[in-house]
């Protein structure tokens, strides 16, 4: 045991012992991608960038400081940036392709799919402002259906980093790996919550918190308010819920989420997305097949999202500290109808 | 004057022209496919396969290979048939066209088949795939070169001019596009669907080279192509003007055989058009 995991939490999974402070340190995911890139790019001299107008909102700018060769900028061409990025690929480099989610792989879908995906190169795309935390853009902005889009293409793997530690992890991680990739980081700062030794591979889901009520099943910054939510109902209603943290949505660990079926008879998936295609989507697939589980869904419930600072739309939408409490206790109220 | 004696130019016609014998036997054999553009480019594919391109086809991997892109990837039997003959697969592969575990799939899927550069089937992503081969290159100091062939059609499509702008902006000089002008497109004329005219104004105005060629006359298209390699800071567009259909009286210049079925006696009729025509060359040729 070590006794400095903050309370609940698997030593493990090497939580910072910070994690219900309320001074802990907040700072954006694409921060993490920011220093990532760098640091990728350090060892592998194949990793390119482009990038289409967002330079330092999509935090590049220490990389084109670096390496201004191998920063390639496409302007307003999100399709553009797909498609010739799969010819950078195709003559050995690695691209890392940056916009807003929304714009792509948003408005770039086909060219991810005919250019990236069916010729399986190794293009990384880097989707940022993520999610209804985009805050006052408004719904034009919010993307919710980008995992959705990618999940359900072939060979593509889709990462959402819970913070920006993970973050980082996740940039070199799919700088490692080959083939299409996309990684969706977020605008708002929010808490750093994992440490360098907390443990990350693509396709692993990480037990953050033991628990034998309730799994919660999440991914991106949401997973901290999942951590938060299930201390809370375990101080106030001795419930023992367990918390994954689900940041590799495609390939799902499906041995993972089977087996906090398995242990607790009842989840809850917790996401900044839309249900539909996203990772409540994908539990559902999967225990349907494997091991059908009373379930309970956190996210967007196909709507669109609209202007509002994130905190109000976090509540408006459903996805705060009080929304996931109540979405364990209907799950446990439904286990035991069961 | 073009770099290519008569002679390399009557063997060429007649490559071209076996290639139009092979694309009528692979798309009566599949049962459908897209005849008209493909009969059109066969003398370009000639040219590029058995004249231009540094490549070996019995090493498709070849690092220091010339890139040839098909962004119309509908006219891959073209493509089949050049790649056949030029020996980087069996010839009698490519009666397998469209069929179930073939490699030679109804759009050319890059994964199945080695030599093919990418997939490509939906319009209008060719060139930008080549821009970005062609700018990896460059950053690697490399001196092959990107031929991207493209449709008329494809020049309504917005990522085409997403291309054509990222492309001059960075002074691809080892980039050259071939556009299959030949007017026609599945609805009818290019000029009625959506006029792509003034092309050689629009290509100028995005910084590129422009030249225009008859693209059913070998030596003509060797020029084009010789004067693309020696233009410097700018990529090159050649316009390549075709007869849809070429070779075969029934099939040019009728935008129906864009990817019309045969009738029956239809397919031979069209390969005893052909056969006559290999005859008048094989005449010429002794000739020369």
């Amino acid at each position: 045991m070590n006794p400095f995991a903050p309370k609940g939490t698997r030593s493990d999974a090497k939580l910072s012992r910070k994690l219900y402070d309320k001074a802990i340190l907040l700072k954006p995911t694409r921060d993490g991608y920011g220093s990532g890139i760098v640091q990728a790019a350090e060892t592998n001299d194949r990793i390119v960038v482009l990038c289409a107008d967002l330079t330092e909102s999509t935090r590049n700018a220490a990389f084109k400081e670096r390496f201004p060769d191998r920063f390639v900028q496409i302007g307003v061409q999100e399709q553009l940036l797909a498609a010739t990025a799969a010819g950078f690929a195709l003559a050995g480099k690695i691209p890392f392709i940056n916009s807003y989610a929304i714009f792509c792989p948003g408005r770039a879908w086909e060219q991810v799919r005919t250019n990236i995906c069916l010729n399986d190169v190794n293009v990384k795309i880097v989707g940022n402002h993520a999610g209804v935390s985009v805050g006052p853009d408004g719904s034009t902005h919010q993307a919710l259906e980008d995992m959705a889009i990618m999940r359900v293409i072939p060979r593509m793997t889709v990462i959402a980093p819970c913070d920006a530690i993970e973050a980082q992890k996740a940039t070199l991680a799919a700088a490692m790996m080959k083939g299409p990739c996309y990684i969706r980081y977020a605008r708002e700062a929010t808490p750093v919550f994992t440490t360098d030794k907390t443990p990350f591979r693509i396709g692993k889901a990480e037990t953050f918190r033991d628990g034998t009520d309730v799994a919660v099943i999440a991914c991106g910054p949401l997973v901290h308010t999942a951590l938060l939510a299930a201390e809370e109902l375990r101080k106030e209603e001795r419930l023992d819920v367990m918390v994954i943290n689900c940041h590799t949505v495609k390939p799902l660990d499906a041995k993972t989420v089977a087996k906090a079926a398995e242990t607790c008879g009842a989840i809850v998936t917790v996401e900044e997305h839309q249900i539909a295609g996203g990772l409540g989507g994908a539990v559902a697939e999967c225990l349907a097949s494997k091991r059908p589980t009373p379930m309970e869904f956190i996210g967007i419930h196909d709507r669109f999202g609209e202007s509002g600072t994130p905190k109000e739309l976090i509540e408006r939408f459903g996805m705060d500290v009080a929304a996931i409490k109540k979405a364990i206790r209907d799950a446990v109220a439904r286990k035991s109808s069961t | 004057m073009p770099h290519i004696h008569d002679r390399k130019i009557k063997r060429l016609e007649m490559i071209a022209n076996r290639l139009r014998q092979h694309v009528i036997t692979m798309i009566a054999q599949a049962g459908s496919g897209h005849q008209g553009g493909a009969l059109g480019m066969a003398d370009i594919f000639a040219v590029l396969y058995f004249h231009e391109l540094h490549h070996d086809p019995k090493r498709p991997d070849w690092k220091d290979r010339d890139r040839l892109l098909l962004s119309n990837g509908h006219i891959c039997p073209i493509r089949y048939a050049a790649m056949a003959e030029a020996g980087y697969f069996p010839v009698k592969e490519l009666l397998t066209l469209r069929q179930l575990d073939s490699r030679l799939q109804g759009h050319p899927e890059r994964l199945r088949l080695p030599g093919l550069e990418t997939t490509s089937g939906p319009l209008g992503e060719g060139l930008a795939q080549g821009a970005g081969m062609a700018y990896a290159a460059k950053m690697d100091k490399k001196t092959w070169r990107t031929y991207v062939i493209e449709s008329d059609a494809e020049q309504a499509i917005g990522l085409h001019w997403e291309a054509t702008m990222f492309a001059g902006k960075n002074r691809l000089d080892n980039l050259t596009c071939i556009i299959d002008r030949n007017n026609m497109q599945i609805d009818g004329d290019t000029e009625d669907v959506m006029p792509v005219e003034p092309l050689p104004e629009k290509f100028e105005a995005f910084g590129w080279h422009v030249i225009e060629c008859c693209g059913n006359d070998i030596a003509d298209i060797v020029r084009a192509i010789e004067t693309a390699k020696k233009i410097h800071q700018r990529p090159t567009c050649i316009i390549s003007h075709t007869i849809p259909g070429r070779g075969v009286s029934f099939m040019e210049n009728d935008f129906h055989w864009h990817s019309q079925l045969f009738k029956p006696g239809q397919a031979d009729q069209a390969l005893r058009e052909l056969k006559a025509i290999e005859q008048t060359l094989k005449a010429d040729h002794a000739a020369v």
